[in-house]
């Protein structure tokens, strides 16, 4: 070995490979202004699409008059219902089983609906043409109050449904039901609350938000008619889904239809669904036979593509009177809005509510979901989060803390004397999920002793003292939260989208210079996938990262996947990436066994390359494989270095974490001050610290907001009130706390290289700790529990109602 | 509607259209010039993706209509690298902290993080998060932006970049 060999570490750093805080290979493009958005797509002749949008929550429609729109300038064609008929698509079917109008066929059901779609040259012509639209309404009697939505006199949303006693998910109780969803043991669980000792009840709201990504929804579809193809460029984190959606409704064959997301400007489950734009700027191309843009503006992004949440838990929770967990019982109160268009897996209309019994072994648990219409937007999409994951662990995570208030305990003490063990694991739940790996008590106490939990529970009882004697104004909170997620849906056995299993995919094409490129099934929105697939790919088959173009999002060239949400990506796609990366291994030791002269089995692998057992100088590298594979392979084997995966994941994964917000809140004015976040994930296997680091601020600072503030509200006749970012609570530089970063590493057993995915723990984790840090600070005063979102007028509230401010 | 021919130079080039007059400088930009760099993600100038660089000021373009920016010296994200082609130390910094994530908050922020280190050459990390108050992001909470600029500051002054303790 002469100096100029490289070392192992050396030879191992070059790769880049997993572990490594690699930098982005995104960044090149856009800190220049180079990225490539669906707005930035612009073909010759395109034309602009623009919505005619309902003023009313509940109103029929009388008349629709395009008269006038028609002769504006530049606009070339109104779009209504009855257009859409002629083509059958007036209305589409939700993910969650229900239908949805595209366009109001008869009826509006909450504000800002689309009505009618306006085609012309350029978008300022087009907004002069909704202008211009004469729509007549008659009011009718709103429903916001979903308390109030199964009442007998509740008035009659969805007459479309009139007669049908059965939905997608089973009976429906009343015109305004939508579906009633029921796991566990009943009976077991009733009886575990005759015999306990202490039992806890609280309703415990979850408000509705919106994800609301920077950039909005928006598309290009242009269709080709001598081709009969239909190009869609749109911003999808599922390309391929809405491909088999678009073919299944519009009776396109499926190979005809090009989905194209290119760059997306953050997703958090915004762009999951269809929306109404991709359907009629679609049918306007056919029409028109010309490119036709949609581009959502913010106002429509925030009051009519989805929401997320608006979920309302009666909690209860049995235990012994020394603190230990005997069952759990919650219902929740589901406001859907209008349609059903949940964005679940389609057996799951609650989504993975059922993880709602945490990270704590209960005995027993009891489950039900009524989910209802109101007069508001549809959706309940996941916005950052796994499935109703988020709502599952503010449930419990608050309810812990009113359970450890009852009993005089702290909630950290009560956590740790009801987690699950890690000899446990994998343990089933009561509520029927397997969870894979965890280690709670080693997250909990490091995330005790790092942040000087005991001093900070001294430190409160000086300050609540102090108050007491009037010497401060400020009350002190430690809000404790212990998440456990579940992601990475899913396994083919309970997770389908249309009857499509949420499987997902890799291909990789090795080139003969030792370079390659891979596709996946999945679609980035700023998690940085071409930086870190190209990672995982670099430590499996010993190339560079460098040497690695990783692309997605194009249905032509990407092979079939359920695409990126519910931090599937690693657990799903990434587990496919290890696989077809395994596959291409294992051809390259069969030809360096064959260009070494030796047996298979004699080969080991080594860094980046083949080495003969026992005889270090015979090595070949991968690079020199590369290329042997396009010109020497052993007799009878096909040339070329290629493989695919679609991997079907034997189970979900499980991440988790500790966090601690330490938070002071003068009771004069109810304006609050994090003091302090600390935040531990695991999140198993760790492919890329710097972005895992990354995604762990956004998704705080996303908890952040929702906690302390963003809100979608409407008022009592369905006016949305938080309709723009003057109004809805989107947390600047200067709001947003100081975060303090931890991690633990529990591996997936099941996953080939353990990683459990992270891009959405700090979200389901973060908005308990915020709402537990309020209640806590107030609990001394009386309070026991506070809903959110905790801003600075309802703090002041929540002062003066336990009369703390005169 | 009738049009107004616009001159202004655009990243150091002269450049002229024709708009009418309710044309946003946004839309002038990205659909006339073919810039697409500078973004619009709320149109009620919240968010700041579209801000450029006007005659020393940070500006939001979709704030402002085309004809008001007759005669104006106009920095886009597309004029911030450097003349070889490299990234600017702002844009450098971006990347070496992890100051962005889907990219689209990103052309604002640094041409309002290129005004503010003009404006003032070291600032604080107070300064700094009170400087970009006007620029919304929604994926990186922020903390990796305020090392961005600070990256660059260091750069920029000469001295070695030294991170804070956590």
């Amino acid at each position: 070995m002469n100096d100029l060999t490289p070392t192992r570490e050396q030879r191992t750093a070059a790769l880049e490979g997993l572990g490594c805080k690699r930098k982005r290979v995104e960044d090149i493009r856009f800190t220049q202004g180079k990225g490539n958005y669906v707005d930035d797509v612009k073909l010759p002749g395109m034309l602009h699409g623009d919505f005619v949008r309902s003023p009313h929550a509940h109103a029929r429609v009388k008349s629709i008059n395009s008269e006038e729109a028609l002769k504006v300038p530049g606009v070339l064609a109104v779009i209504t219902a009855e257009t859409l008929k002629t083509v059958n698509l007036a209305w589409m079917p939700t993910l969650a089983g229900d239908v949805q109008m595209v366009l109001a066929d008869g009826k509006v059901l909450f504000q800002n609906q689309e009505v009618a779609f306006v085609v012309a040259t350029d978008r300022y012509a087009a907004d002069d043409g909704v202008n211009k639209v004469v729509v007549e309404y008659e009011p009718l009697q709103p429903l916001v109050d979903p308390f109030k939505s199964m009442a007998p006199d509740a008035p009659v949303l969805r007459e479309d449904l009139a007669g049908k006693t059965t939905g997608a998910h089973g009976p429906r109780k009343h015109h305004n039901h939508i579906f009633e969803w029921t796991v566990g043991d009943k009976d077991l669980t009733d009886a575990a609350f005759r015999k306990a000792e202490v039992t806890i009840k609280e309703m415990i709201s979850y408000h509705r938000t919106h994800p609301s990504p920077l950039e909005t929804c928006q598309c290009v579809c242009s269709f080709d008619k001598i081709k009969g193809e239909l190009t869609i460029w749109g911003t999808f984190q599922a390309p391929h889904v809405i491909r088999t959606v678009v073919s299944l409704i519009a009776k396109l064959p499926e190979q005809k239809i090009h989905v194209i997301s290119p760059d997306i400007g953050g997703g958090f489950g915004n762009k999951v669904g269809a929306y109404p734009g991709y359907i009629c700027a679609a049918v306007a191309s056919i029409v028109t036979g010309k490119p036709v843009k949609w581009v959502e503006d913010r106002i429509e992004n925030l009051t009519a593509t989805s929401f997320a949440r608006d979920y309302h838990m009666t909690t209860e929770i049995a235990a012994t009177k020394d603190g230990k967990v005997t069952g759990l019982r919650v219902h929740v109160l589901a406001d859907h809005g209008a349609f059903d268009a949940c964005a679940d897996p389609s057996k799951w209309p609650a989504g993975f509510f059922n993880i709602v019994t945490g990270s704590y072994d209960f005995p027993t648990a009891h489950l039900a979901v009524d989910g209802v219409y109101t007069n508001k937007a549809p959706g309940g999409v996941a916005y950052r989060c796994s499935f109703r994951v988020t709502e599952a662990a503010y449930c419990i995570e608050r309810a812990m803390d009113i359970l450890a208030q009852k009993l005089g305990m702290d909630p950290a003490e009560l956590r740790l004397k009801n987690f699950i063990k890690p000899e446990q694991f994998p343990y089933h739940s009561a509520l029927g999920w397997e969870y894979d790996s965890g280690d709670y008590h080693t997250a909990m106490r490091k995330m005790m002793e790092t942040t000087g939990y005991a001093a900070l529970r001294k430190e409160q009882a000086e300050k609540r003292a102090a108050f007491k004697r009037g010497e401060t104004r400020e009350v002190m909170g430690l809000g404790v939260s212990f998440f456990t997620e579940i992601v990475g849906a899913g396994p083919s056995k309970n997770c389908d989208i249309l009857g499509i299993a949420m499987f997902d995919s890799c291909e990789i094409r090795m080139h003969p210079t030792g370079a390659g490129i891979a596709r996946m099934g999945t679609k980035s929105q700023g998690q940085g996938h071409e930086t870190t697939w190209a990672q995982i790919i670099a430590t499996e088959i010993g190339i560079p990262a460098d040497n690695i173009q990783v692309e997605e999002g194009n249905t032509d060239t990407a092979p079939y996947g359920l695409g990126t949400y519910g931090s599937r990506s690693t657990p799903v796609a990434g587990a496919a990436i290890a696989m077809a990366a395994r596959k291409i291994k294992a051809k390259a030791q069969m030809i360096a066994a064959y260009k070494l002269e030796v047996h298979e089995d004699d080969l080991e692998w080594d860094i980046d390359g083949f080495r003969v057992k026992g005889l270090p100088e015979k090595f070949m590298s991968m690079k020199d494989i590369c290329w042997a594979a396009y010109n020497s392979v052993p007799p009878g084997m096909e040339p070329g270095l290629e493989a695919v995966s679609y991997y079907d994941p034997p189970n979900m994964t499980y991440p988790f974490g500790a966090y601690l917000c330490v938070m002071d809140i003068d009771v004069d004015t109810g304006v609050y001050k994090v003091r302090r976040f600390y935040a531990l994930d695991d999140c198993g296997t760790r492919i890329n610290p710097m972005i895992i680091e990354g995604q762990v601020h956004g998704g705080l600072t996303e908890a952040f907001a929702i906690a302390m503030g963003q809100e979608i509200r409407y008022d009592d006749t369905g006016n949305v009130v938080t309709g723009s970012f003057m109004d809805f609570f989107m947390p600047t530089a200067v709001e947003t706390p100081h975060w303090e970063t931890d991690f633990t590493v529990t591996p997936s057993p099941h996953h080939p290289i353990g990683a459990k995915g992270v891009g959405e723990s700090p979200n389901v984790g973060g908005v308990p700790a915020f709402s537990n840090a309020v209640n806590d600070a107030f609990a001394f005063l009386g309070a026991t529990h506070i809903q959110m979102p905790h801003d600075y007028w309802r703090n002041w509230k929540a002062a003066k109602t336990l009369g703390a401010v005169a | 509607m009738a049009k107004t021919h616009v001159t202004m130079k655009v990243n150091g080039a002269e450049v002229e259209g024709l708009v009418e007059p309710r044309t946003l400088l946004v839309h002038f930009i990205r659909e006339s010039l073919g810039m697409t760099g500078t973004h619009i993600g709320c149109e009620t100038t919240h968010c700041g993706a579209c801000t450029v660089d006007i005659d020393g000021m940070s500006v939001k373009s979709c704030t402002m209509f085309a004809v008001q920016a007759q005669g104006s010296d106009i920095t886009t994200v597309e004029g911030m690298a450097n003349a070889d082609g490299s990234l600017s130390a702002l844009q450098e910094g971006f990347r070496m902290m992890h100051g962005l994530q889907c990219g689209f908050c990103t052309p604002g922020m640094i041409m309002r993080a290129h005004r503010l280190l003009k404006e003032n050459p070291s600032p604080s990390e107070e300064e700094i998060r009170m400087g970009i108050s006007g620029n919304i992001c929604r994926c990186t909470g922020y903390q990796n932006i305020v090392r961005a600029i600070q990256y660059a500051a260091a750069k920029l002054n000469g001295i070695e970049f030294k991170e804070a303790a956590e």
